[in-house]
Parts: structure tokens; sequence; C-alpha cells
């Protein structure tokens, strides 16, 4: 049996909001994926180090402050740093269109704007999950 | 003539149209589905609300009369038929200059109060070239480093006319004492200062997230700065008892006033624990609520709350000034129900959330920006949020009579429900020990994540419908232009601060601080008296907040999922 996917969903920065992070966290779980949720507040640094520790397949980031132009390249560059760069990292939040491109280049997989559903998070899991195996 | 209305001949009739015209448009026509038949609190509605519903032999008791115990119909006697309610739009961004101008924009375009927005770093007491500010400085508010930012951000604004709201928590004591030396330097006097800090830090544990200290000392600023406040600053809210970001964080209106007022409960308890005398505190404290789209519920809740505030007040904890029992509240129109999609269809959604406060009687609004689901709002946005209010005001002609919805069946009926619903919330907080414990268990956060997952569920699972979002959606989003941060922002704000740094007195501020660390080891000391000495002397809020970390430690917790 294949072994259980899990995901860290992680708040960087300092914002507050995490209306949009509970919810992913306890939908993913509701759907069968092991799920740790960070809490507030965390740095790039704790995230990355939580991620390996916890030997996660994902890390979901979730922003709303406007700083993710800083926070999530940072994240990514951290994990290639420590050679976790499979770990794919997709995030969230108030990010202006005209912002995900860059974050796309930078190494997120996949930017979720309001209006986005868990089916199509569980999509874009699921997707990763498929080209995982086939690798 | 009897003292008992006799419903019989109406709950006769009542009955009767059920089994005939009811039932007989039911056989044809099926109602919609349960879930869009409730409140948005779930609080199942009737076909019909009749008088049987509102009984008028208990309108004293219930209802009253404006300015009136239990002022379920409004805190002034003659409401907005004396004035408007406050037109205060929070904003913030950037530098204290940018911020300056945008204030001056808004008092121009006719706001009447201002509503100051703090960035992250300064929400959480850290310094602009803190490590972990990187990437938040100026984003969600105006960065504030010292007295030379607030100086700024004030500059040319006459603080004896004006009123300013602060959304401040963990250091509102520091950020009200730079406000205080700034209207020093203006040659106003204290006492003739009108404002509010938010002061909440109850509700950062549980919503918001922008607590520094752990909750015991955070009581403490809290006391000292209601002891400051009634003495120095009679005019000033030195509270704003926060429903919103309950709200927003998922609550229903019911979690909304309950969690809000056991807030309240537990910063009454915590100033009369300190030996201040009820009434000497308590018209100092004020309320901030949201706004959302189901109008009628909304409405119901604002009547609620405000009976519930005036019982408590006179029968818990003996209030006996008018005042004291009277809940004053600040409003602004929910941001968790404006959508990305379509973001013009915001506009109708805030003037909706906007009818309701006004309805409910509010003291102030912030009405939101149609684009507040995609970035800070831009100018044109921010004026056409302001506008929304004026129309309001002077075209509608809801605030020209007071508390118009007062007597409509479904109103009464659902503020009754509320508040008997909000009780059993208050006595179950109770019976945990009160607030602060039941939020250290996690009770409040849990009760806050479910009531937003359920909600969510029911979106996803389209059980409920947003326009645009899961209904009536466009494939086509025309592309906007949002307000883009300036990217100099930071450097500027750095060089600033580097300033301020080289050009004080770096002796006075080592005493200074020295003086606030040793005030707060000992807990009779009021702190507002060691920071205001610090804060003229600039120093940093990081090195205030700083010390006062030393000694109190900080707060940390995980996350509720």
């Amino acid at each position: 049996m294949a072994k259980r996917v899990r995901i860290l969903i992680a708040k960087p920065g300092l914002d507050g909001h995490d209306r949009g992070a509970k919810f992913i966290a306890r939908g993913l779980r509701d759907a069968g994926y092991e799920v740790i949720y960070t809490g507030i507040r965390q740095t790039p640094e704790s995230i990355v180090a939580t991620a390996i520790q916890e030997d996660v397949g994902f890390i979901g980031l979730s922003l709303l402050s406007g700083a993710h132009n800083e926070l999530f390249p940072r994240i990514v560059e951290l994990l290639r740093r420590e050679n976790a760069e499979d770990i794919v990292v997709f995030g969230g939040g108030i990010i202006p269109d005209e912002d995900i491109p860059q974050l796309k280049s930078a190494g997120l997989r996949a930017i979720f704007t309001p209006g986005a559903t868990l089916k199509q998070i569980i999509e874009f899991i699921e997707s990763c999950q498929h080209d995982r195996n086939l690798s | 003539m009897s003292d008992q209305i006799d419903f019989e001949p109406i709950e006769t009739a009542r009955q009767q149209w059920q089994e005939t015209v009811l039932a007989d448009a039911l056989s044809k026509h099926a109602q919609r589905d349960e879930e869009g038949l409730r409140t948005a609190s779930g609080i199942p509605l009737q076909p019909l609300y009749d008088p049987s519903d509102d009984d008028p032999c208990t309108y004293l008791e219930r209802q009253g009369f404006p300015g009136c115990f239990p002022f379920t119909r409004g805190v002034q006697p003659t409401m907005y038929r004396g004035r408007y309610w406050t037109m205060r739009q929070y904003a913030g961004f950037g530098t204290a200059e940018q911020t300056n101008a945008r204030f001056r924009y808004l008092l121009e375009q006719g706001q009447t109060g201002l509503s100051v927005a703090f960035d992250l770093p300064t929400q959480v007491g850290l310094d602009s070239d803190h490590a972990l500010a990187q990437g938040e400085v100026g984003k969600v508010g105006v960065a504030i480093d010292t007295l030379r930012d607030m100086e700024t951000l004030l500059a040319g604004i006459p603080l004896d006319k004006v009123s300013t709201s602060m959304t401040i928590n963990a250091p509102a004591a520091v950020l009200l004492a730079m406000y205080i030396v700034v209207a020093e330097s203006q040659d106003v006097d204290w006492s003739v200062l009108r404002g509010t800090i938010q002061n909440d830090i109850l509700k950062e544990y549980v919503a918001r997230g922008t607590y520094i200290f752990p909750p015991d000392p955070s009581m403490r600023l809290i006391r000292n700065t209601f002891a400051f406040c009634s003495h120095r600053l009679p005019k000033w809210n030195s509270i704003s008892v926060s429903g919103y970001h309950i709200r927003e964080a998922g609550a229903t209106a019911v979690q909304e006033v309950a969690f809000t007022l056991a807030d309240a409960i537990a910063y009454v308890e915590t100033a009369l624990g300190a030996g201040l005398n009820v009434d000497e505190f308590a018209g100092g404290l004020s309320f901030f609520f949201s706004a959302g789209s189901d109008l009628l519920e909304e409405v119901a809740k604002f009547r609620a709350a405000r009976r519930m505030w005036a019982h408590i007040m006179k029968q818990r904890f003996g209030a006996q000034s008018a005042r004291s029992m009277t809940m004053r509240f600040h409003s602004q129109t929910s941001g968790a129900a404006l959508t990305a999609q379509q973001p013009d269809n915001n506009v109708a959604r805030v003037t909706l959330h906007a009818l309701a406060a006004v309805l409910g009687g509010t003291q102030s609004l912030h009405t939101n920006s149609r684009d507040e689901a995609l970035a800070l709002p831009s100018e044109d946005s921010v004026q056409i949020a302001l506008r929304t209010q004026q129309i309001l005001a002077h075209e509608s002609g809801v605030a020209n009579t007071v508390d118009p919805l007062a007597g409509s069946y479904v109103v009464e009926a659902l503020t009754d429900e509320i508040e008997s619903r909000a009780l059993r919330y208050l006595e179950q907080i109770e019976s945990m020990g009160g607030m602060v414990r039941a939020i250290e268990s996690g009770y409040v956060q849990r009760e806050i994540a479910d009531a937003a997952y359920t909600y969510q569920r029911q979106l996803e699972e389209g059980k409920r419908v947003v326009v645009g979002l899961n209904r009536y959606v466009s494939t086509q989003e025309p592309r906007r232009d949002i307000m883009r941060h300036d990217p100099g922002l930071y450097d500027a704000q750095l060089a600033r601060l580097s300033e301020v740094r080289f050009e004080r007195d770096e002796l006075a501020v080592l005493h200074a601080l020295r003086s606030l660390r040793s005030a707060a080891q000992q807990e009779d000391q009021n702190l507002m008296y060691p920071i205001i000495d610090c804060v003229r002397r600039y120093a940093t809020l990081g090195e205030i907040c700083g010390e006062l970390r030393s000694v109190f430690g900080e707060h940390t917790q995980q996350g509720v999922v």
C-alpha cells in the first residue's frame, strides 16, 4: 500500500488571517491526507525545518498580507539548500494575478487565489502524486 | 383595558391560513431547499411572522425607548436625526507621509473621523529593520517605528477636531502614548482628545493573531490604559471590544455577539479586580462589529447585543450611569463576504452591509472597497465606498427616524432568538471559568473553526450561493488596476529609522527604557507613564516592546484546526 501523502499547511510572515489555511488543512485531512498545520507567524526557516522533520511531500503556504513575493520564494530557496526540492510547494491568499508568473518561476508549483475550491487543490495534489509515481 | 393582548384570534387565523392557503400553495410549489431558508447563523426562519411573535406587553422590557435602558432601540434618543454616524474609513499603507496624504484626501472628501491601519511589524511590536519584518513593512498599514513617524502621520491634522481610531492591540499603550505626545506638540490639551484604541487582546488570541505577550500581562496593560484614560483622556475610548475579527474568522452572528460580550466581561472584571469603579471606566468601553449580508439577522444582532450589554452592566456589574450601560459601536462591512470574482458586484454587497449597520444603529462605519479581495483599495474604490455611506445618509431616508425596523415581527423575533442563543454561549463560557480560560483551552477557537468549516463546505457544495463565486460565474474576468506598493518604501523607512536612532539622545533613551523595565516588574505600577517617557525620547516601538517582552515573556500558540 502506498504511503499516505503528508502535507504541511504553513503561515509564513506576521499575518494572522488563517481562516483559509485552517479550512484547507481540515478539508485535506477529511479527504484522507495526513495534514500538519503550523499555526501563524512562522519564519521561512521554521517552515522548512518542520517540513523536513515531518517528511512531507507538499507544503501549502497561505499569506494575505502582501508579503508573498518576499517570503514564498525564500522558502523554496531554503528547501533547495537543504536538498529537499522534491517537496512540492504551493501557495494561496490575496495574490494579484500579475505576481503569479514570477512566483511560479521562483519554484511555486501552483497559486490558488480567492474562489479556488478544495477540489481544485486536491486535483493539483493528485496530479503531482501521479507525476511522482511515474518518475 | 386588559393587560394581556388576546392573541387567540390571530393564532386561530394563522393556523387556518397554514392549513388552507399555505398548504394549498405548497402543494403546487415546494419551497426552496432548507439551507437557503435559514439565517446565515443557521437560525431557521418561519415562512411568516405575525403579531404573536412580538408581544407588545413586553415592549418596555424588551425594546423600550432609544437612549433608555435596555437600549435595544439605540444609544441616543434622537439617533441620526441629530447627527449622522461618523463615516470613518480605515486607511494606512506604506510610510507615514503616504498615509498622511490619504488621510487629508479622505477628510477633503467629507469623511468625519480617521482610522489608522498599522502594518504588521508595528502591530506585533517589531521595528521595520527587524528580520521578521521583512516583506511586511508598510503592507497592510502604515509603518510606525518612533514618535517621528507619528508626527509625520498626523502632520497638519487638527487633533482637537478629528476623532481618531487606531487599530492597535498588543502595543496599544505605546501608540496611544505617541498620539498624545504629538497632540501636545500641537498645543492640544489631552482632555479634549477624542478617539479609540482597539486594545482588545483577547480576540487576538482567537481570531486576529497580533498578540505579543501572554494573557495575564496583556490584561495588565489593558487595566493600565483603562485607568490612564479614565483620568487623563475622558473623551477617549480605551478599548474597542471587537467582534469583527471573530466574525471574519468564520464565526456566526450569534457567536460574534457571544464571544465579544464574553471578552468585554473579562475586561470589566480585570478592571474591577484592579480596584477601579465600574462607572469610572465603563463609559470608555466601545465595541466593534461586522456587518454582513444577511440584512435582517444583522440588524437583529446589533439590537440584541445592545440589550444584552445593558443587562450585563446593570445587573451583573451594578453600573449606575446610563453611559456605562450603553453599547456604542463601530461597524465595518464584512471583508470575507466580498468576492475577488466580478469585484464590481461588491459595491452592491457593501451597500447591503452598510444598510444593516445603519438600521442596526451604529455610531461609526467603515465601508469596504470593492477591490478588498484583490489588494489594498485604490483611491477611486475608496471614494465609491465613502459615497455609499453618504447616499445612505442623505438619500435613503432610513436615517430620518429612530430604529426603523423595530416592531417588524421577524426582526423582533430574531433579536430575541439571537439573545437567547448568545446567552447559552455565555453560560457555557462562565462554566469554564470565564473567557480567558475558555480561550486557553482552545474552546472558542474550535467553535469558530467549526462554524467556518461548515460555512465553507456549504459554499463548495452549492448549498449557499454567492453570486459570481459559485453561481452566475463569468469565465472572462476583466483585468483591473489594483494598488501596488511603492517598492522603495522599505528602504525609505529603514533610512528614517536609522536617522532617528542617530539623532536622539541615546543615554536618555537607555535611562527611560530601564525605568520602563523596572516598572514592568512591579505589578502596581501603571505602565502608561514610563511608556510616554520612552516615546518622548524617541525610543523605538521595538525597543519599548522588547523591554516588556523581557519581563512578560512572549505568547505562542499552536494552530487549532
